[in-house]
């Protein structure tokens, strides 16, 4: 009996692309289209710190609403806050670090705009590890005697069923529908290469969900890999993704060092025009209305306009 | 030409007395939130607590500088966030925080202000601080001593006090255990009845009612509370020639 023929899945290259480098080859759009309103959402990177913000931004400008949002949160819990696109977040906190309370935040909270399951940083951890390991549940101290019970209420304690009795939080399962993540270099079979000081937890959130996304600054050839940096710099492996996605400079404007640190030029800006809704409206007309290439045309207009101002400055110098 | 001789300033003391926090602490992780105590614990690692672990505030371990003249702390070990954790829940780690509201048990508030559910102001968040209480010593700077911070009751306890921690089971509750108070007026400990805060010395200048005034609880003192000790001259010489030449330290009492 002939095979039934179907048209080919994104990220199903096959045996078409011959050398399979392209296996599992996204680009924006297909990451986007693969996710629904009313997803769990998981974002890998710290803060301001690796963040996918390429896949963010096209997020914050798509169709999808109601989201819940798990992230050691950053500016991918903001701009997707100011997109309308939460209805929870769950985190320990939303910082841009040198910045310590993220703006568009700041506001949904006091304006009671968006849910919060505020946790412990180190829960947030456990409860991606027990979604990674398929467990209902991990057990941990932080939380006792503390308000982020009495916040939470769907946290439950658990008894040690050892001779020591002690109570502990049963720290629930974090299982996502969805992560995205973003690396420094991957292959286009999805294996993913971190090359900074920190993995963060994105293998964490890769196993945690029921299908992740990779973003990266720049997709190589296999065996160019272990020449770029050393093995245990290979945080992801293809078991754990769907599909990867180029996006040079994906992660601006949080840190992807050694590629790039911070911009904090870029992030005061954002603080700046996070401040007022006007200020905001230009922002987003200038930066968020278009594509990603025309997101990173504009921030070379910025930065070209910033370098101006900086040698007008030291010209009017004796 | 920065001097060594004359008085101290007030961040000055500031800085030794947070380093005073980490005195007999020996090989564990020092986690310093602010310029100050970010100085006191390099200045413990420089002089009398040699065995600190101290991070860049990413994920790298640093030793003093070598001495070579390069001013380059050294490279000793990698410690990204997931081992941070692991660190913290084996207990080698004191951390000093800050803190919005701090109460006579030392329950500690970053997270908002007001309500919960709907803040009147949203701060951090509880970030690591009920992990950090339960599992290994804390203590807190406060660059700004006043009856907003030191509250009757904190609006949402981030960080365990005595009170809460006494109805902790098992191992939990001899892993609470808040250590210092530093502020711009005072040292606080936390040995006055049943674990209450106690005024554990005045900072040059500053009288015990000063403190007193600043505080919106009753405070615990000793008959006679001693003078916070000065810096000593080869303290002075390093904060201010090697650890914080551009004196950043003043800017946080600013």
């Amino acid at each position: 009996m002939d095979p039934v023929v179907t048209d080919p899945l994104p990220g199903d290259g096959g045996a078409a692309d011959g050398d399979g480098q392209s296996g599992a080859v996204m680009t924006i759009a297909d990451v986007v289209g693969e996710l629904r309103s009313g997803m769990t959402i998981g974002i890998g990177g710290w803060g301001s710190r690796r963040k996918p913000m390429a896949l963010v931004r096209a997020l914050a400008t798509s169709d999808l609403t109601d989201l819940e949002i798990v992230s050691y949160g950053g500016p991918d819990v903001g701009l997707l806050i100011a997109a309308g696109k939460v209805r929870r977040v769950v985190t320990g906190f939303v910082s841009l670090d040198s910045i310590p309370l993220e703006p568009h935040f700041r506001v949904a909270r006091q304006n009671g705009s968006i849910e919060l399951t505020e946790l412990d940083e180190g829960m947030l951890h456990w409860g991606l590890l027990a979604a990674a390991h398929r467990l209902p549940f991990m057990p941990m101290r932080a939380g006792l005697g503390s308000d982020v019970l009495r916040v939470n209420p769907e946290l439950r304690t658990i008894r040690s069923p050892y001779g020591d009795g002690e109570e502990l939080v049963a720290v629930p399962a974090r299982a996502l529908d969805a992560a995205l993540i973003h690396m420094n270099r991957a292959d286009a079979r999805g294996n993913g290469q971190y090359l900074g000081p920190d993995p963060y937890f994105d293998n964490l959130y890769c196993l945690a969900a029921t299908r992740a996304y990779m973003s990266c600054e720049r997709i190589v050839p296999t065996a160019e890999l272990l020449t770029i940096g050393p093995p245990q710099s290979l945080l992801i492996n293809r078991a754990m993704v769907a599909g990867v996605v180029e996006t040079p400079n994906g992660a601006h404007f949080t840190s992807c060092v050694p590629d790039y640190s911070r911009d904090d030029g870029f992030q005061a800006l954002y603080a700046r025009s996070a401040a007022s809704p006007d200020g905001w409206s230009r922002f987003a007309a200038e930066f968020l209305t278009g594509s990603e290439a025309d997101y990173q045309a504009a921030v070379a207009r910025f930065e070209s306009r910033q370098a101006e101002e900086v040698a007008a400055v030291e010209g009017t110098r004796p | 030409m920065t001097s060594t001789r004359g008085r101290a300033t007030l961040a000055e003391v500031c800085v030794v007395a947070c380093a005073e926090a980490w005195r007999g602490d020996g090989a564990i992780l020092a986690s310093p939130m602010g310029v100050i105590p970010a100085l006191g614990a390099r200045l413990a690692q420089l002089t009398f607590e040699p065995d600190l672990l101290l991070t860049d505030g990413e994920a790298t371990l640093l030793l003093p500088a070598t001495g070579d003249g390069t001013g380059e702390r050294m490279v000793e070990g990698w410690l990204p966030f997931r081992d941070v954790f692991t660190m913290l829940a084996a207990g080698k780690r004191h951390v000093m925080m800050g803190a919005a509201q701090l109460d006579q048990f030392g329950n500690q508030n970053i997270s908002c202000i007001g309500d919960w559910a709907r803040p009147k102001a949203q701060l951090l968040g509880v970030r690591g601080a009920p992990g950090n209480t339960v599992n290994h010593p804390v203590s807190y700077w406060v660059p700004k001593h006043s009856r907003r911070v030191f509250v009757d009751q904190v609006d949402m306890a981030s960080g365990v006090g005595y009170d809460r921690a006494k109805g902790l089971s098992g191992r939990t509750a001899t892993f609470h255990g808040l250590r210092r108070v530093v502020t711009n007026l005072a040292v606080l400990d936390f040995g006055g009845p049943d674990h209450s805060m106690r005024l554990r010395s005045v900072h040059p200048g500053v009288s015990v009612s000063d403190v007193a005034e600043a505080t919106g609880f009753l405070l615990a003192a000793p008959y006679e509370v001693p003078r916070t000790r000065l810096p000593t001259a080869h303290e002075l010489a390093l904060i201010r020639k090697r650890l914080d030449p551009a004196g950043r330290r003043d800017e946080e009492l600013a």
